[in-house]
């Protein structure tokens, strides 16, 4: 896929992230947003995976492991046609599968159940650890939130995977600089993200979370990173496309109202519209 | 009378670990920088390179071990019963109970019996925090014979299973011939008409014990070993406190979400009937030998006979 595909796509991933939310008049649209490129470039460049088998044995995993964004990880299994799109609108209802938070035995393309900050990237380590041990080829992803590294367990399994050289380990950092309760540099600042996962053996790759050529860049130099797991440190915007949700801590966990949704859904389409005409 | 033998459970879960590994290749072991106390260094010299080292970090064990699962793997997260289910309860109820992977926690020194170390680490709670995780099957074995068969039947069973050990030795009184473990079931010890004793762990062999002192004071007493705290075998409890109308539990766990706390909940709803919990009553264990422990709380055959007779009167 060239970059404005991947670009058009994205565009389609966010309408279904904001349209999934609004639905369910609850979610995190920030984060969702602010990691739908990378999302975008995972599922349909990056990993070897096939959505008519979701379960196929040497696949790349993926494992969201900041959770609460499964509105990005939904919206982008149903355009890469894991189950119908229209679903999407089921999020967080009764009876459906989409819950809150991922749930692997309920969505398929889901790899692990996720939600809990900082197990996710322990999982991913785990996956990683059993395509080593066992000689299997496949490639593991997680992403993180640039707050969730906040909890010890993300370094517990950081130092694990930094010293088990676990290169086939890509670890990202969605690094949108808010969290809940506000800016990271003022709640507990994590700052500097990529000296931390350097000190834990880490390559890093700093990029431009919404750039499709510098995404294409640190995956391909992860690949051909041997010996250790890579860190791709991802500054993006939180509530990227959405122009009164970009850079707005307020937009962490709360649904747009109706009037809000139709403004976002016209952000979205002018922005597709542009992408169409070039 | 010969000798009786003494075995820790935790060096039967060792070595079972090892005759699983000699013959499936998809057994990975893993441990928290305890290998020589959980006794994973067994099977670490059998199988080097399925024998995982996660240093002193439980919380990321326990995560790594259901990323193994979900690849198909087998994996025996090792370390104690305080770090297993206590440190990391979260991730054991969210990693591995709530997408029910295929993860054998091997929890070992479990219960006062640890001794010495005191109470930081002689973990009373962690069959409380298992049985309220959805899915989660808790196996409590009493002896060598038990626990290397309860291992081996975790490894063929898929899903989730708690194994609890202990650090002291205990006796060895199953007969390794006859003896057939079966997930979920209980076991008949003593037949008896005047009160049953449901016992697990180590307070099996002393209830048996306690029996024979009851029986010399004219108590018939029943005795079943619950090795499956969850799955509970109901249908043999409400049968046994159907025919002696009393029961006693006994366990090294606190009287509070552990055995005695299973079967009152199971006779509650299924036939109300009186109960006396044998365990640790709402306190913190102390530092001391296993045994004087084990005495000092109320847990031997004397302390389980004096509470059993208080009772029945």
């Amino acid at each position: 896929m060239d970059n404005l595909e991947l670009k058009k796509t994205a565009n389609e991933i966010r309408k279904g992230i904001v349209t999934a939310v609004h639905a369910a008049k609850a979610g995190h649209p920030g984060g969702s947003l602010s990691c739908a490129d990378l999302m975008t470039y995972l599922y349909f460049e990056e990993m070897n995976i096939d959505p008519k088998n979701p379960k196929k044995e040497d696949r790349d995993r993926f494992v969201l492991s900041k959770g609460h964004v499964a509105p990005a990880l939904y919206s982008t299994l149903a355009h890469r046609g894991y189950f119908p799109v229209d679903e999407l609108v089921t999020l967080r209802k009764l009876g459906s599968h989409l819950q809150g938070h991922p749930c692997m035995q309920h969505t398929p393309g889901v790899d692990m159940s996720s939600g809990s900050l900082g197990q996710g990237i322990s999982v991913a380590t785990g996956m990683a650890l059993s395509g080593k041990m066992y000689n299997d080829d496949f490639r593991v992803y997680t992403l993180l939130g640039d707050g969730e590294i906040a909890e010890g367990q993300v370094w517990e399994a950081a130092m694990f995977a930094g010293f088990k050289k676990l290169d086939n380990l890509v670890v990202i950092v969605d690094n949108n600089g808010l969290q809940i309760d506000g800016r990271i540099e003022d709640v507990c600042d994590s700052n500097p993200i990529p000296d931390k996962f350097k000190a834990f053996n880490f390559h890093v790759i700093e990029i431009d979370a919404h750039d499709f050529d510098q995404i294409r860049a640190a995956f391909k130099e992860a690949r051909e990173t041997k010996g250790m797991p890579t860190a791709i440190i991802a500054k993006s915007t939180k509530g990227k496309g959405v122009s009164f949700m970009e850079g707005q801590a307020g937009w962490h966990g709360k649904a747009p109202n109706d009037e809000q949704y139709a403004q976002a859904m016209e952000d979205l389409e002018k922005v597709g519209e542009a992408l169409c005409q070039k | 009378m010969s000798e009786v033998i003494k075995i820790a459970t935790r060096t039967s879960y060792g070595n079972a670990l090892v005759e699983i590994g000699n013959e499936h290749d998809d057994l990975v072991v893993l441990t928290a920088d305890l290998a020589a106390a959980t006794m994973t260094n067994i099977f670490e010299k059998a199988h080097p390179d399925k024998h995982i080292n996660c240093g002193i970090a439980e919380a990321n064990m326990t995560c790594i071990a259901a990323g193994l699962a979900t690849t198909g793997k087998v994996p025996f997260a090792s370390t104690f019963a305080m770090f297993a289910a206590g440190r990391s309860f979260e991730q054991v109820r969210n990693s591995i109970g709530y997408p029910h992977l295929n993860v054998k926690i091997g929890a070992t020194h479990a219960g006062i019996s640890v001794g010495e170390d005191g109470a930081s680490h002689q973990c009373n709670e962690d069959i409380a925090l298992m049985r309220t995780i959805p899915g989660m099957v808790i196996i409590n074995p009493a002896d060598d014979v038990e626990a290397r068969a309860a291992v081996k039947a975790a490894y063929e069973y898929d899903g989730p299973v708690y194994l609890r050990f202990g650090r002291a030795a205990v006796p060895v009184f199953n007969d390794e011939a006859t003896y057939k473990f079966e997930m979920g079931k209980g076991i008949v010890l003593k037949e008896g008409k005047d009160v049953t004793i449901v016992a697990t762990g180590l307070t099996v062999p002393e209830s048996m014990e306690a029996a024979k002192l009851l029986a010399a004071d004219g108590i018939d007493a029943e005795v079943i070993n619950i090795h499956t705290i969850k799955p509970l075998d109901e249908d043999l409890i409400v049968a046994s406190a159907k025919k002696t109308g009393k029961v006693v539990t006994a366990e090294e766990h606190s009287v509070i979400g552990g055995l005695g706390s299973a079967v009152c909940d199971c006779l509650a709803e299924k036939l109300p009937t009186p109960v006396k919990k044998i365990g640790m009553y709402d306190q913190f264990g102390e530092s001391g030998s296993a045994a004087a422990l084990i005495h000092k709380y109320g847990l031997d055959a004397e302390g389980i006979y004096n509470q059993v007779k208080a009772f029945v009167k």
